[in-house]
Protein backbone atom coordinates (compact mmCIF):
# COMPACT_ATOMS: atom_id res chain seq x y z
CA UNK A 1 0.00 0.00 0.00
CA UNK A 2 1.37 3.21 -1.00
CA UNK A 3 -0.64 5.42 1.58
CA UNK A 4 0.91 3.75 4.68
CA UNK A 5 3.93 5.22 3.86
CA UNK A 6 2.94 8.22 2.78
CA UNK A 7 0.87 9.25 6.30
CA UNK A 8 3.87 8.05 8.31
CA UNK A 9 6.11 10.60 6.67
CA UNK A 10 3.61 13.59 6.54
CA UNK A 11 2.26 12.77 10.14
CA UNK A 12 6.02 12.99 10.70
CA UNK A 13 6.13 16.59 9.43
CA UNK A 14 3.23 17.77 10.69
CA UNK A 15 4.91 16.35 14.01
CA UNK A 16 7.92 17.77 13.25
CA UNK A 17 6.48 21.67 13.31
CA UNK A 18 6.94 21.32 16.76
CA UNK A 19 10.26 21.35 16.89
CA UNK A 20 11.44 24.13 14.32
CA UNK A 21 10.31 26.70 17.01
CA UNK A 22 13.76 28.00 17.74
CA UNK A 23 14.69 27.80 21.70
CA UNK A 24 12.74 25.99 23.95
CA UNK A 25 9.02 25.72 22.64
CA UNK A 26 7.29 26.11 26.06
CA UNK A 27 9.18 29.21 26.29
CA UNK A 28 8.28 30.60 22.78
CA UNK A 29 4.62 29.73 23.17
CA UNK A 30 4.45 31.08 27.10
CA UNK A 31 6.12 33.67 26.59
CA UNK A 32 9.31 35.64 29.27
CA UNK A 33 6.45 35.86 31.74
CA UNK A 34 6.43 32.34 32.40
CA UNK A 35 6.73 31.04 36.02
CA UNK A 36 8.85 27.94 36.05
CA UNK A 37 6.07 25.45 37.19
CA UNK A 38 4.23 26.95 33.70
CA UNK A 39 6.62 25.52 31.77
CA UNK A 40 6.92 22.43 33.51
CA UNK A 41 3.61 22.15 32.95
CA UNK A 42 3.36 23.08 29.61
CA UNK A 43 6.65 21.04 29.05
CA UNK A 44 4.64 17.71 29.95
CA UNK A 45 1.76 18.44 28.33
CA UNK A 46 3.31 18.82 25.30
CA UNK A 47 5.03 15.61 25.95
CA UNK A 48 8.94 17.89 25.53
CA UNK A 49 10.48 16.32 28.23
CA UNK A 50 10.46 12.98 26.53
CA UNK A 51 12.81 11.41 23.43
CA UNK A 52 11.99 12.81 20.19
CA UNK A 53 10.81 9.27 18.48
CA UNK A 54 8.74 8.61 21.52
CA UNK A 55 7.26 11.86 21.18
CA UNK A 56 6.15 11.39 17.88
CA UNK A 57 4.58 8.23 19.00
CA UNK A 58 2.37 9.20 21.09
CA UNK A 59 1.23 12.18 19.44
CA UNK A 60 0.72 9.64 16.78
CA UNK A 61 -1.24 7.21 18.40
CA UNK A 62 -3.20 9.51 20.51
CA UNK A 63 -4.15 11.46 16.87
CA UNK A 64 -4.98 7.79 15.34
CA UNK A 65 -7.53 7.69 18.26
CA UNK A 66 -9.32 11.22 17.45
CA UNK A 67 -7.35 12.58 20.69
CA UNK A 68 -4.92 15.97 18.77
CA UNK A 69 -4.97 17.64 22.10
CA UNK A 70 -6.29 20.77 23.73
CA UNK A 71 -5.82 24.49 22.63
CA UNK A 72 -2.91 26.57 24.65
CA UNK A 73 -5.37 29.02 23.75
CA UNK A 74 -8.71 28.52 24.52
CA UNK A 75 -8.32 25.14 26.31
CA UNK A 76 -10.65 23.65 23.66
CA UNK A 77 -10.78 20.13 22.22
CA UNK A 78 -8.96 20.52 19.21
CA UNK A 79 -10.09 17.14 17.47
CA UNK A 80 -13.93 19.39 18.05
CA UNK A 81 -12.43 22.55 17.05
CA UNK A 82 -11.33 21.50 14.02
CA UNK A 83 -14.66 18.81 12.81
CA UNK A 84 -16.76 21.70 13.51
CA UNK A 85 -15.08 23.87 11.33
CA UNK A 86 -14.35 21.25 8.46
CA UNK A 87 -17.91 21.28 7.32
CA UNK A 88 -17.76 24.96 6.32
CA UNK A 89 -14.46 24.24 4.76
CA UNK A 90 -15.53 21.71 2.93
CA UNK A 91 -18.73 23.91 1.52
CA UNK A 92 -16.70 26.27 0.14
CA UNK A 93 -14.17 24.09 -1.96
CA UNK A 94 -16.67 21.82 -3.27
CA UNK A 95 -18.49 25.58 -4.34
CA UNK A 96 -15.15 26.98 -6.07
CA UNK A 97 -14.36 22.83 -7.69
CA UNK A 98 -17.63 23.71 -9.22
CA UNK A 99 -17.05 27.05 -10.68
CA UNK A 100 -13.69 25.96 -11.85
CA UNK A 101 -14.96 23.22 -13.94
CA UNK A 102 -18.03 24.90 -15.11
CA UNK A 103 -16.21 27.99 -15.95
CA UNK A 104 -13.18 26.16 -17.38
CA UNK A 105 -14.90 23.59 -19.53
CA UNK A 106 -16.91 26.65 -20.79
CA UNK A 107 -14.01 29.10 -21.66
CA UNK A 108 -12.17 25.91 -23.30
CA UNK A 109 -14.87 24.89 -25.18
CA UNK A 110 -15.46 28.14 -26.70
CA UNK A 111 -12.11 28.59 -27.16
CA UNK A 112 -11.48 25.28 -29.40
CA UNK A 113 -15.09 25.97 -31.52
CA UNK A 114 -13.68 28.81 -32.95
CA UNK A 115 -9.99 29.45 -32.87
CA UNK A 116 -8.33 32.86 -32.94
CA UNK A 117 -12.22 34.45 -32.52
CA UNK A 118 -13.13 36.89 -29.69
CA UNK A 119 -14.10 34.12 -27.66
CA UNK A 120 -11.06 31.94 -28.04
CA UNK A 121 -9.24 35.78 -27.00
CA UNK A 122 -10.87 35.69 -24.15
CA UNK A 123 -10.87 32.33 -22.97
CA UNK A 124 -6.48 32.82 -23.08
CA UNK A 125 -7.41 36.14 -21.33
CA UNK A 126 -8.58 34.75 -18.46
CA UNK A 127 -6.41 31.32 -18.53
CA UNK A 128 -3.59 33.61 -18.37
CA UNK A 129 -4.65 36.49 -15.63
CA UNK A 130 -6.44 33.75 -13.45
CA UNK A 131 -3.12 32.19 -12.70
CA UNK A 132 -1.72 35.45 -12.11
CA UNK A 133 -3.97 37.13 -9.91
CA UNK A 134 -3.60 37.68 -6.14
CA UNK A 135 -6.69 35.50 -4.72
CA UNK A 136 -7.20 38.38 -2.17
CA UNK A 137 -6.95 40.98 -4.25
CA UNK A 138 -9.55 39.56 -6.56
CA UNK A 139 -11.74 38.86 -3.49
CA UNK A 140 -11.43 42.83 -2.38
CA UNK A 141 -12.20 43.80 -5.79
CA UNK A 142 -15.03 41.66 -5.84
CA UNK A 143 -16.04 43.26 -2.74
CA UNK A 144 -16.03 46.52 -3.72
CA UNK A 145 -17.71 46.01 -6.83
CA UNK A 146 -20.77 43.75 -5.47
CA UNK A 147 -20.84 44.50 -2.19
CA UNK A 148 -20.13 47.99 -1.81
CA UNK A 149 -21.23 49.58 -5.10
CA UNK A 150 -24.02 47.89 -6.55
CA UNK A 151 -24.92 46.08 -2.46
CA UNK A 152 -25.71 43.11 -4.58
CA UNK A 153 -23.87 40.09 -2.03
CA UNK A 154 -22.66 40.64 1.36
CA UNK A 155 -18.89 41.31 1.78
CA UNK A 156 -18.17 38.76 4.93
CA UNK A 157 -19.62 36.34 6.86
CA UNK A 158 -20.96 32.65 5.51
CA UNK A 159 -24.40 31.02 6.05
CA UNK A 160 -24.14 27.18 5.71
CA UNK A 161 -26.73 25.18 3.20
CA UNK A 162 -28.41 23.51 6.26
CA UNK A 163 -29.71 26.30 7.96
CA UNK A 164 -30.86 28.15 4.40
CA UNK A 165 -29.94 27.35 0.39
CA UNK A 166 -30.53 30.71 -0.67
CA UNK A 167 -28.15 32.76 2.41
CA UNK A 168 -25.63 30.02 1.58
CA UNK A 169 -25.84 30.75 -1.92
CA UNK A 170 -25.28 34.71 -1.54
CA UNK A 171 -22.61 34.03 1.34
CA UNK A 172 -20.37 31.47 -1.35
CA UNK A 173 -20.29 33.02 -4.63
CA UNK A 174 -17.24 35.49 -4.23
CA UNK A 175 -15.80 33.13 -2.21
CA UNK A 176 -15.71 30.31 -4.59
CA UNK A 177 -14.94 32.47 -7.39
CA UNK A 178 -12.07 33.76 -5.58
CA UNK A 179 -10.59 30.68 -4.78
CA UNK A 180 -11.81 28.94 -7.87
CA UNK A 181 -10.17 31.75 -10.59
CA UNK A 182 -6.36 29.86 -10.23
CA UNK A 183 -8.39 26.64 -10.72
CA UNK A 184 -10.68 27.72 -13.67
CA UNK A 185 -7.63 29.33 -15.30
CA UNK A 186 -5.53 26.12 -15.24
CA UNK A 187 -8.90 23.66 -16.40
CA UNK A 188 -9.56 25.75 -19.35
CA UNK A 189 -5.67 26.04 -19.98
CA UNK A 190 -5.45 22.02 -20.01
CA UNK A 191 -8.55 21.22 -21.60
CA UNK A 192 -7.89 23.74 -24.37
CA UNK A 193 -4.77 22.68 -25.05
CA UNK A 194 -5.84 18.62 -24.98
CA UNK A 195 -9.03 19.41 -26.82
CA UNK A 196 -6.97 20.74 -30.01
CA UNK A 197 -4.94 18.09 -29.85
CA UNK A 198 -7.70 15.26 -29.77
CA UNK A 199 -9.41 17.84 -32.33
CA UNK A 200 -6.95 16.88 -34.80
CA UNK A 201 -7.24 13.38 -34.61
CA UNK A 202 -8.25 10.84 -37.28
CA UNK A 203 -11.64 9.45 -35.56
CA UNK A 204 -12.47 13.08 -35.24
CA UNK A 205 -11.95 13.33 -38.85
CA UNK A 206 -14.21 10.36 -39.44
CA UNK A 207 -17.24 11.79 -37.36
CA UNK A 208 -17.28 14.96 -39.19
CA UNK A 209 -17.23 13.09 -42.43
CA UNK A 210 -20.00 10.56 -41.52
CA UNK A 211 -22.08 14.37 -41.67
CA UNK A 212 -22.13 15.12 -37.43
CA UNK A 213 -22.23 18.48 -36.97
CA UNK A 214 -19.59 20.39 -34.72
CA UNK A 215 -21.05 20.28 -31.05
CA UNK A 216 -22.39 16.26 -31.48
CA UNK A 217 -18.38 15.80 -32.21
CA UNK A 218 -17.28 17.93 -29.26
CA UNK A 219 -20.06 16.94 -26.39
CA UNK A 220 -19.97 12.27 -27.18
CA UNK A 221 -16.39 12.35 -29.24
CA UNK A 222 -13.82 14.79 -28.12
CA UNK A 223 -14.72 15.71 -24.74
CA UNK A 224 -14.87 12.28 -23.56
CA UNK A 225 -10.68 11.86 -24.54
CA UNK A 226 -9.91 15.17 -23.33
CA UNK A 227 -11.38 15.19 -19.77
CA UNK A 228 -9.19 12.59 -18.70
CA UNK A 229 -6.06 15.36 -17.72
CA UNK A 230 -8.73 17.49 -16.34
CA UNK A 231 -9.96 14.91 -13.53
CA UNK A 232 -6.03 15.17 -12.51
CA UNK A 233 -6.06 18.61 -12.37
CA UNK A 234 -8.91 18.77 -10.46
CA UNK A 235 -7.84 16.34 -7.53
CA UNK A 236 -4.20 18.76 -7.71
CA UNK A 237 -6.59 21.78 -7.11
CA UNK A 238 -8.79 20.45 -4.54
CA UNK A 239 -5.39 20.61 -2.34
CA UNK A 240 -4.38 23.68 -3.83
CA UNK A 241 -7.61 25.05 -2.90
CA UNK A 242 -7.52 23.97 1.10
CA UNK A 243 -4.66 26.12 1.32
CA UNK A 244 -5.91 28.92 -0.13
CA UNK A 245 -8.86 28.56 2.34
CA UNK A 246 -6.13 30.70 4.91
CA UNK A 247 -6.28 33.98 2.60
CA UNK A 248 -9.93 33.81 1.12
CA UNK A 249 -11.56 32.60 4.70
CA UNK A 250 -9.39 35.74 6.17
CA UNK A 251 -10.98 38.00 3.76
CA UNK A 252 -14.16 37.01 3.79
CA UNK A 253 -14.57 36.51 7.41
CA UNK A 254 -15.54 32.23 7.20
CA UNK A 255 -15.35 30.53 9.95
CA UNK A 256 -13.44 27.64 8.43
CA UNK A 257 -9.94 25.60 8.66
CA UNK A 258 -8.01 28.35 7.21
CA UNK A 259 -9.12 30.82 9.27
CA UNK A 260 -8.61 28.76 12.21
CA UNK A 261 -4.79 27.74 10.75
CA UNK A 262 -4.35 31.68 10.69
CA UNK A 263 -5.68 32.39 14.21
CA UNK A 264 -3.59 29.55 15.60
CA UNK A 265 -0.39 31.43 14.14
CA UNK A 266 -1.21 34.30 15.84
CA UNK A 267 -1.98 32.71 18.76
CA UNK A 268 1.16 30.80 18.60
CA UNK A 269 -1.24 27.58 19.60
CA UNK A 270 0.35 24.93 18.35
CA UNK A 271 -1.59 21.45 19.12
CA UNK A 272 -4.37 23.33 16.98
CA UNK A 273 -1.98 24.34 14.56
CA UNK A 274 -0.90 20.60 13.88
CA UNK A 275 -4.68 19.11 14.02
CA UNK A 276 -5.58 21.19 11.38
CA UNK A 277 -2.90 21.26 8.94
CA UNK A 278 -2.92 17.39 9.71
CA UNK A 279 -6.60 16.98 8.80
CA UNK A 280 -5.62 18.99 6.00
CA UNK A 281 -3.00 16.93 4.56
CA UNK A 282 -5.32 13.48 5.05
CA UNK A 283 -8.04 14.91 3.42
CA UNK A 284 -5.62 16.07 -0.10
CA UNK A 285 -4.35 12.07 0.70
CA UNK A 286 -7.90 10.73 0.14
CA UNK A 287 -8.73 12.82 -2.53
CA UNK A 288 -5.60 11.86 -3.94
CA UNK A 289 -6.57 8.06 -3.78
CA UNK A 290 -10.56 8.84 -5.04
CA UNK A 291 -8.62 10.65 -8.11
CA UNK A 292 -6.37 7.65 -8.68
CA UNK A 293 -9.15 5.23 -8.33
CA UNK A 294 -11.64 7.19 -10.36
CA UNK A 295 -8.90 7.92 -13.29
CA UNK A 296 -8.34 4.10 -13.91
CA UNK A 297 -12.44 3.68 -13.73
CA UNK A 298 -12.48 6.18 -16.37
CA UNK A 299 -9.52 5.37 -18.17
CA UNK A 300 -9.87 0.95 -18.67
CA UNK A 301 -6.37 0.94 -20.01
CA UNK A 302 -5.10 2.16 -16.67
CA UNK A 303 -4.96 -0.37 -14.18
CA UNK A 304 -5.04 1.02 -10.44
CA UNK A 305 -2.07 -0.55 -8.23
CA UNK B 1 27.81 29.75 -29.03
CA UNK B 2 24.62 28.46 -27.32
CA UNK B 3 23.77 31.03 -25.03
CA UNK B 4 24.04 33.56 -27.83
CA UNK B 5 21.49 31.59 -29.53
CA UNK B 6 19.07 31.37 -26.80
CA UNK B 7 19.45 35.19 -26.28
CA UNK B 8 18.55 35.40 -29.70
CA UNK B 9 15.59 33.04 -30.10
CA UNK B 10 14.11 35.10 -27.05
CA UNK B 11 14.44 38.35 -28.13
CA UNK B 12 11.84 36.69 -30.83
CA UNK B 13 9.29 35.92 -28.25
CA UNK B 14 8.72 39.76 -27.75
CA UNK B 15 6.06 38.85 -24.62
CA UNK B 16 9.26 37.39 -22.92
CA UNK B 17 11.67 39.84 -23.44
CA UNK B 18 9.58 42.72 -22.67
CA UNK B 19 8.75 40.80 -19.08
CA UNK B 20 12.52 39.93 -18.97
CA UNK B 21 12.64 43.85 -19.29
CA UNK B 22 10.50 44.82 -16.57
CA UNK B 23 11.66 42.28 -14.94
CA UNK B 24 15.21 43.72 -14.67
CA UNK B 25 13.27 46.90 -13.65
CA UNK B 26 11.99 45.09 -10.74
CA UNK B 27 15.79 44.20 -9.24
CA UNK B 28 17.37 47.41 -10.34
CA UNK B 29 14.09 48.95 -8.29
CA UNK B 30 15.09 46.76 -5.49
CA UNK B 31 18.44 47.59 -4.97
CA UNK B 32 18.30 51.46 -6.03
CA UNK B 33 14.67 52.30 -5.07
CA UNK B 34 15.22 54.24 -1.56
CA UNK B 35 17.07 56.84 -3.35
CA UNK B 36 14.87 56.81 -6.09
CA UNK B 37 11.30 57.33 -4.66
CA UNK B 38 10.20 61.04 -4.49
CA UNK B 39 9.45 60.57 -1.21
CA UNK B 40 10.47 58.83 2.02
CA UNK B 41 7.64 55.35 1.61
CA UNK B 42 6.91 55.38 5.67
CA UNK B 43 7.00 59.34 6.39
CA UNK B 44 3.67 60.35 7.45
CA UNK B 45 1.99 63.19 6.89
CA UNK B 46 -1.57 63.71 8.75
CA UNK B 47 -2.26 66.41 6.72
CA UNK B 48 -2.73 65.23 3.29
CA UNK B 49 -4.28 61.39 4.01
CA UNK B 50 -5.84 58.91 1.31
CA UNK B 51 -5.56 61.61 -1.31
CA UNK B 52 -6.60 60.42 -5.23
CA UNK B 53 -3.85 60.20 -7.34
CA UNK B 54 -2.09 64.07 -8.61
CA UNK B 55 0.78 65.61 -9.60
CA UNK B 56 2.78 65.24 -6.42
CA UNK B 57 1.70 61.94 -5.47
CA UNK B 58 0.80 59.91 -8.41
CA UNK B 59 -0.62 56.60 -6.80
CA UNK B 60 -2.25 59.18 -4.40
CA UNK B 61 -1.78 58.63 -0.58
CA UNK B 62 -2.75 56.28 2.07
CA UNK B 63 -4.56 56.29 5.82
CA UNK B 64 -1.45 57.73 6.89
CA UNK B 65 -0.75 60.27 4.59
CA UNK B 66 2.53 58.28 2.86
CA UNK B 67 3.20 58.53 -1.00
CA UNK B 68 1.45 55.22 -2.38
CA UNK B 69 3.90 55.31 -5.14
CA UNK B 70 7.22 55.52 -3.36
CA UNK B 71 5.64 52.48 -1.46
CA UNK B 72 5.08 50.56 -4.65
CA UNK B 73 8.58 51.55 -6.03
CA UNK B 74 9.95 50.16 -2.44
CA UNK B 75 7.99 47.25 -2.20
CA UNK B 76 10.24 46.04 -5.31
CA UNK B 77 12.63 44.77 -2.52
CA UNK B 78 10.50 42.13 -0.65
CA UNK B 79 9.31 40.60 -3.81
CA UNK B 80 12.68 40.83 -5.22
CA UNK B 81 13.93 39.22 -2.07
CA UNK B 82 11.41 36.51 -1.63
CA UNK B 83 11.28 35.33 -5.38
CA UNK B 84 15.18 35.23 -5.12
CA UNK B 85 15.55 32.89 -1.89
CA UNK B 86 12.59 31.17 -2.70
CA UNK B 87 14.29 30.12 -5.45
CA UNK B 88 17.93 29.68 -4.28
CA UNK B 89 16.93 27.09 -1.47
CA UNK B 90 15.63 24.92 -4.00
CA UNK B 91 18.24 24.98 -6.36
CA UNK B 92 21.10 24.11 -3.83
CA UNK B 93 19.73 21.93 -1.67
CA UNK B 94 16.16 20.50 -4.39
CA UNK B 95 18.87 19.93 -7.69
CA UNK B 96 21.79 18.55 -5.59
CA UNK B 97 19.63 15.81 -3.85
CA UNK B 98 17.35 15.28 -7.31
CA UNK B 99 19.97 14.33 -8.98
CA UNK B 100 21.86 12.08 -6.65
CA UNK B 101 18.63 10.60 -6.33
CA UNK B 102 17.90 9.59 -10.09
CA UNK B 103 22.11 9.22 -10.55
CA UNK B 104 21.94 6.37 -7.78
CA UNK B 105 18.45 4.89 -8.04
CA UNK B 106 17.55 1.83 -5.70
CA UNK B 107 16.68 2.28 -2.06
CA UNK B 108 17.90 6.20 -1.88
CA UNK B 109 15.73 7.18 -4.90
CA UNK B 110 12.83 5.03 -3.01
CA UNK B 111 13.08 6.50 -0.07
CA UNK B 112 13.75 9.78 -1.05
CA UNK B 113 10.95 9.64 -3.44
CA UNK B 114 8.74 8.98 -1.20
CA UNK B 115 9.18 12.22 0.84
CA UNK B 116 9.44 14.38 -2.00
CA UNK B 117 6.04 12.82 -2.60
CA UNK B 118 4.75 13.57 1.20
CA UNK B 119 6.14 16.96 1.26
CA UNK B 120 3.95 17.96 -2.20
CA UNK B 121 0.85 16.39 -0.92
CA UNK B 122 0.30 19.39 1.56
CA UNK B 123 -0.75 22.47 0.69
CA UNK B 124 1.62 24.82 -0.35
CA UNK B 125 0.79 28.01 1.43
CA UNK B 126 -0.44 25.83 4.48
CA UNK B 127 3.23 24.39 5.17
CA UNK B 128 4.48 27.64 4.00
CA UNK B 129 2.39 29.32 6.99
CA UNK B 130 3.05 26.34 9.36
CA UNK B 131 6.90 26.88 9.07
CA UNK B 132 6.54 30.88 9.32
CA UNK B 133 4.34 30.31 12.33
CA UNK B 134 7.05 27.91 13.97
CA UNK B 135 10.11 29.94 12.94
CA UNK B 136 8.63 33.37 14.42
CA UNK B 137 6.76 35.71 11.85
CA UNK B 138 9.35 37.87 9.78
CA UNK B 139 9.88 37.85 6.18
CA UNK B 140 12.89 36.73 6.05
CA UNK B 141 11.61 33.41 8.08
CA UNK B 142 8.91 33.90 5.27
CA UNK B 143 11.12 33.44 2.32
CA UNK B 144 13.08 30.21 3.73
CA UNK B 145 9.24 28.60 4.06
CA UNK B 146 8.44 29.07 0.56
CA UNK B 147 11.99 28.06 -0.31
CA UNK B 148 11.23 25.03 1.56
CA UNK B 149 8.15 23.92 0.26
CA UNK B 150 9.31 25.13 -3.36
CA UNK B 151 12.36 22.25 -2.76
CA UNK B 152 10.36 19.23 -3.50
CA UNK B 153 9.28 19.91 -6.90
CA UNK B 154 12.67 20.67 -8.24
CA UNK B 155 14.12 17.59 -6.36
CA UNK B 156 11.50 15.77 -8.81
CA UNK B 157 12.36 17.34 -11.84
CA UNK B 158 15.90 16.90 -11.25
CA UNK B 159 15.79 13.57 -10.57
CA UNK B 160 13.19 12.71 -13.74
CA UNK B 161 15.80 14.77 -15.41
CA UNK B 162 18.52 12.71 -14.44
CA UNK B 163 16.96 9.51 -15.20
CA UNK B 164 16.69 10.67 -18.71
CA UNK B 165 20.47 11.44 -19.48
CA UNK B 166 22.13 8.84 -16.97
CA UNK B 167 22.02 6.34 -19.58
CA UNK B 168 23.56 8.35 -22.64
CA UNK B 169 26.75 7.19 -24.21
CA UNK B 170 28.50 10.55 -23.08
CA UNK B 171 27.94 9.41 -19.82
CA UNK B 172 28.47 5.67 -20.53
CA UNK B 173 32.10 6.83 -21.77
CA UNK B 174 32.98 9.20 -18.77
CA UNK B 175 32.21 6.10 -16.66
CA UNK B 176 34.51 3.78 -18.81
CA UNK B 177 37.44 6.50 -18.88
CA UNK B 178 37.49 5.88 -15.19
CA UNK B 179 35.16 9.16 -13.94
CA UNK B 180 33.30 9.22 -10.18
CA UNK B 181 29.98 9.81 -10.16
CA UNK B 182 30.61 13.58 -8.22
CA UNK B 183 32.54 14.64 -11.47
CA UNK B 184 29.72 12.79 -13.64
CA UNK B 185 26.92 14.42 -11.55
CA UNK B 186 28.70 17.61 -11.73
CA UNK B 187 30.15 17.79 -15.47
CA UNK B 188 27.88 15.59 -16.96
CA UNK B 189 24.30 15.42 -15.49
CA UNK B 190 24.06 19.09 -14.07
CA UNK B 191 25.20 21.00 -17.70
CA UNK B 192 22.57 18.58 -19.66
CA UNK B 193 19.71 18.88 -17.33
CA UNK B 194 19.79 23.00 -16.89
CA UNK B 195 17.12 24.27 -19.36
CA UNK B 196 14.06 22.57 -17.68
CA UNK B 197 15.40 23.71 -14.68
CA UNK B 198 15.91 27.10 -15.13
CA UNK B 199 12.36 27.40 -16.86
CA UNK B 200 10.82 25.61 -13.79
CA UNK B 201 13.13 28.46 -11.86
CA UNK B 202 11.22 31.28 -13.45
CA UNK B 203 7.70 30.07 -13.15
CA UNK B 204 8.82 29.49 -8.81
CA UNK B 205 10.01 33.22 -8.85
CA UNK B 206 6.19 34.82 -9.90
CA UNK B 207 4.72 31.92 -7.96
CA UNK B 208 7.02 33.16 -4.82
CA UNK B 209 6.22 36.74 -5.31
CA UNK B 210 2.49 35.63 -5.27
CA UNK B 211 2.73 33.45 -1.91
CA UNK B 212 4.93 36.40 0.04
CA UNK B 213 2.22 39.13 -0.95
CA UNK B 214 -0.52 36.64 0.39
CA UNK B 215 2.08 35.74 3.69
CA UNK B 216 2.46 39.74 4.20
CA UNK B 217 -1.53 40.41 3.61
CA UNK B 218 -2.11 37.93 6.49
CA UNK B 219 0.74 39.53 8.36
CA UNK B 220 2.77 36.50 8.22
CA UNK B 221 5.74 38.24 5.87
CA UNK B 222 7.16 41.42 5.82
CA UNK B 223 6.93 43.05 9.27
CA UNK B 224 6.69 46.91 9.00
CA UNK B 225 8.58 49.40 8.70
CA UNK B 226 9.78 47.30 5.49
CA UNK B 227 6.70 47.55 3.00
CA UNK B 228 5.59 44.79 0.99
CA UNK B 229 2.67 45.16 -1.64
CA UNK B 230 0.89 42.22 0.38
CA UNK B 231 1.72 44.58 3.64
CA UNK B 232 0.39 47.66 1.97
CA UNK B 233 -3.08 45.51 0.36
CA UNK B 234 -3.58 44.27 4.26
CA UNK B 235 -3.84 48.16 4.97
CA UNK B 236 -5.94 48.77 1.87
CA UNK B 237 -8.46 45.67 3.10
CA UNK B 238 -8.93 47.77 6.15
CA UNK B 239 -10.12 50.94 4.61
CA UNK B 240 -12.00 48.94 2.15
CA UNK B 241 -15.40 50.47 3.01
CA UNK B 242 -13.75 54.44 3.23
CA UNK B 243 -11.40 54.52 0.31
CA UNK B 244 -11.20 51.43 -2.16
CA UNK B 245 -8.53 53.21 -4.38
CA UNK B 246 -5.36 52.67 -1.63
CA UNK B 247 -5.87 49.05 -3.05
CA UNK B 248 -5.61 49.40 -6.85
CA UNK B 249 -1.93 49.98 -7.21
CA UNK B 250 0.28 47.32 -5.28
CA UNK B 251 -2.42 44.93 -6.79
CA UNK B 252 -1.43 45.32 -10.19
CA UNK B 253 2.18 45.71 -8.91
CA UNK B 254 1.83 42.09 -7.94
CA UNK B 255 0.02 40.90 -10.80
CA UNK B 256 2.39 42.32 -13.34
CA UNK B 257 4.93 41.23 -11.97
CA UNK B 258 3.79 37.09 -11.61
CA UNK B 259 2.42 37.73 -15.22
CA UNK B 260 6.12 38.77 -16.32
CA UNK B 261 7.71 35.64 -14.69
CA UNK B 262 5.48 33.46 -16.12
CA UNK B 263 5.74 35.23 -19.85
CA UNK B 264 9.82 35.01 -19.13
CA UNK B 265 9.27 31.10 -18.15
CA UNK B 266 7.33 30.07 -21.56
CA UNK B 267 9.81 32.56 -23.52
CA UNK B 268 12.98 30.42 -21.83
CA UNK B 269 10.80 27.11 -22.76
CA UNK B 270 10.87 28.27 -26.23
CA UNK B 271 14.19 29.69 -26.36
CA UNK B 272 15.38 26.54 -24.86
CA UNK B 273 13.57 23.89 -27.08
CA UNK B 274 12.40 25.55 -30.03
CA UNK B 275 10.39 22.24 -31.32
CA UNK B 276 8.27 22.88 -28.25
CA UNK B 277 4.35 24.25 -29.20
CA UNK B 278 3.69 27.23 -27.39
CA UNK B 279 0.62 27.38 -25.15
Amino acid sequence: MYVIPMLIVTTLIVFSLILIIPGDPALALLGDNATEEKLALLRSQLGLDQPILIQYWNWLTNAVQGDLGRSLFTGEIVSDAVFSRLGVTFQLVIASILFSFVFGMTFAIASVIKPNSWMDYLSRFVGTLGTAIPNFWLAMLLIVLFSVNLGWLPATGFISISESPTGFLQSIILPSICLGAFGAAQITRQLRSSLLEVLESDYIRTAYSKGLLLWPVIWKHALRNSLLPVITTTGLLFGNMLGATVVIETVFAIPGMGQLAVNSILQRDFPMLQGVVLVMVVLVLVINFVTDVLYSVLDPRIEFK
Amino acid sequence: MQFRLMLQRLFHEKLAFVSMIYLLLLVFLSLFASWIVPFDPNEQDLSKVMLPPDGTNWFGTDELGRDVFSRVLMGAQAAIQAGLVAILIPLVIGVPLGIISGYLGGIVDDIFMRIVDAILSFPAILLALGITGALGVSLWNAMIAIGIIFTPQFARLARGQTLQVRREPYVEAAKISGAGPLWIMMKHILPNILSPIIVQASFSFSLAILVEASLSFLGMGAQSPQVSWGGMLQQAYSMIFVNPLMMLFPGIAILISVLAGNFFGDGLRVAFDPKMKRT
